[in-house]
């Protein structure tokens, strides 16, 4: 330890510090969603947990909730069977271009969310609506589903770099066609790595807006939702139940994800190293 | 074969997208009814680089990057310091989980929270009023305290790597030749944790470029992302074409941060 005292006393309440600036903000948002008053003045003066039922008996809130998982479930789905086929065609096999297929999955979440939305956008309304796919539930979920295939693709791709291809060639030499060997070799040890991926693309995709405003059309997700309604004064207390639903709704398969990825590989030295790298490549 | 899925999503899918966005900005609009007429045009280009309210914007928007940058790195450095040299392991697993957790939870919940606290009669003005002094309220300045909060994580992970990554052999060997712990750490640390405070400034800078919404919750101001987003129903050409302002921008970062080595760090 090259450090003295004092620098590791200094250092800790810096620390100390950013984390505090870190979980503030969070702490204040579940402070008023027990808001009494309908305006948000600070300090609260009376606590009450009525507006979670009024948010729960409200139609376009729960519209919009259903929008939102339906959207998050469909993304994942596809990010899921697409980035494990990626991963594993990229790790297992050497072809021509193999470099380029990271940075294209990387692609849609390292530019600004406003340039992946307007492309969409433009495509939606020049390509896909005159073959019969408007905006809908189906545009949100591809617009999702493209930017979530390089979360589950960097956790499937950082495990099976980790696994060695031998168990693979015995399968193969032992008379399993690719299907059987997929299915009962490199499934069974992508498992964890496949439920963290997918828990995060889950919550990236619930938590979305800055592309999704462009592929949604009139559909509303939960974001949306809070998107149109913070500016009028009499929604207020209902957009802070539902704000705190949304932080607890990413934050929860997020910190399951890191515990899954920390726990799994007996191999993995560090937690949530995978997650780690899943997570930095992805932008809100 | 296990590529023609991911392939052809990515391919046709993402890029014909972006091929698309990058035409359109070479088109040109019909003046009365705003249609969007499919003849080539450098016009939108034009306009975009002798309007001064376009220039003023982009400026505004580059230094709001920069000015987010330098404050995340100053954040983030005792505690990603913190986790790598000093926290025992078992701390440290906790605190990369505390850091990463926040990650995405609600991007737009961060931002109205931000609002709520900088109002009027928010948290902010009520921790600063025994001191005497107000919040920025909603200005530029507020905005980027809350640029600088939403994108700290970005920051702080690729430090912490990058710090974790330097042998403790080097900083002992600097003490043990008399450099005293402030030399050691601008003469060996700071160097050798460079590359990867340009690692996260890409997330910072990127991230600042191409955001529409929080310049509407918080500033009073235009960035590069409000006005796209504003131009895009009625000209999507020239909204198109801005939009090539931030590509070449993070495209030309991109480049140096490359050279600079920031991309082992990532």
């Amino acid at each position: 330890m090259v450090e003295s005292r004092v620098t590791r006393v200094v250092l800790r309440l810096g620390a100390g510090a950013t984390l505090a600036f870190i979980y503030l903000p969070l702490v204040v948002i579940a402070i008023y969603a027990f808001n009494e008053n309908i305006s948000q003045t600070w300090p609260i003066e009376h606590y009450t947990t009525k507006w979670f039922g009024v948010a729960w008996r409200d139609e376009s809130v729960r519209e919009a909730l259903w929008t939102s998982v339906k959207a998050a479930l469909g993304a994942t789905a596809i990010a899921l069977v697409l980035g494990t086929l990626a991963s594993i065609a990229v790790s297992r096999y050497r072809f021509f271009g193999r470099e380029t297929i990271s940075f294209l999955v990387i692609l849609p979440i390292a530019l600004p969310g406003i340039i992946t939305g307007l492309a969409l956008q433009a495509t939606i309304l020049n390509v896909l609506t005159p073959l019969g796919i408007s905006f809908s539930i189906w545009t949100i979920i591809i617009g999702h589903g493209t930017f979530c295939i390089v979360v589950i693709y960097n956790n499937a791709v950082a495990r099976i770099r980790r696994l060695s291809g031998s168990l693979e060639e015995a399968s193969t030499d032992l008379g399993a066609d690719a299907w059987q060997t997929f299915r009962f070799v490199t499934f069974p040890q992508l498992r964890t790595a496949l439920l963290a991926g997918g828990l995060l693309a889950f919550a990236l995709s619930f938590d979305e807006v800055v592309v999704t405003i462009f592929t949604s059309g009139a559909q509303q997700t939960l974001p949306i939702w809070i998107f149109t309604n913070f500016a009028r004064p009499r929604q207020l207390p209902i957009v802070n139940v539902v704000a705190l639903f949304v932080v607890l709704a990413s934050i929860i398969p997020v910190w399951i994800a890191l515990r899954v990825a920390g726990d799994s590989g007996l191999t993995s030295d560090r937690p949530g190293k995978e997650a780690l790298s899943g997570a930095l490549d992805a932008e809100p | 074969m296990l590529l023609a899925g991911p392939l052809g999503w990515m391919v046709v899918l993402y890029l014909g997208s972006l091929f698309v966005l990058f035409l359109a900005a070479f088109w040109d609009t019909e003046p009365y009814t705003s249609e969007i007429v499919h003849t080539w045009t450098l016009d939108n280009f034009e306009q975009i680089l002798e309007k001064p309210v376009y220039r003023d914007v982009a400026w505004r928007t580059i230094s709001m990057a920069i000015y987010v940058t330098i404050a995340d790195a100053v954040l983030a450095f005792p505690l990603a310091y913190y986790m790598a040299r000093v926290a025992s392991p078992r701390t440290r697993s906790l605190l990369v989980v505390a850091v990463l957790t926040p990650l995405w939870a609600g991007y737009l919940v961060k931002g109205y929270i931000w609002r709520t606290m900088l109002g009027e009669q928010g948290v902010v003005n009520w921790l600063l009023a025994p001191f005497g002094l107000s919040g920025p309220g909603y200005t530029t300045a507020g905005l980027w305290l809350t640029f600088t909060y939403l994108w700290l994580p970005f920051m702080i992970l690729p430090i912490y790597a990058g710090l974790e990554r330097i042998p403790g052999s080097l900083l002992e060997a600097s003490a043990d030749l008399g450099a005293r712990s402030v030399r050691t750490f601008w003469k060996v640390t700071v160097p050798l944790v460079f590359p990867a405070v340009v690692a996260g400034s890409i997330f910072t800078f990127s991230l600042t470029l191409g955001d529409y919404i929080l310049p509407g919750l918080i500033a009073d101001e235009q960035f590069i992302g409000t006005v796209i987003y504003g131009d895009h129903g009625t000209a999507l050409p020239v909204a198109a074409a801005y939009a090539m302002v931030p590509v070449a921008v993070m495209t030309a970062y991109l480049l140096v941060a490359k050279r600079l080595g920031a991309f082992e760090s990532l």
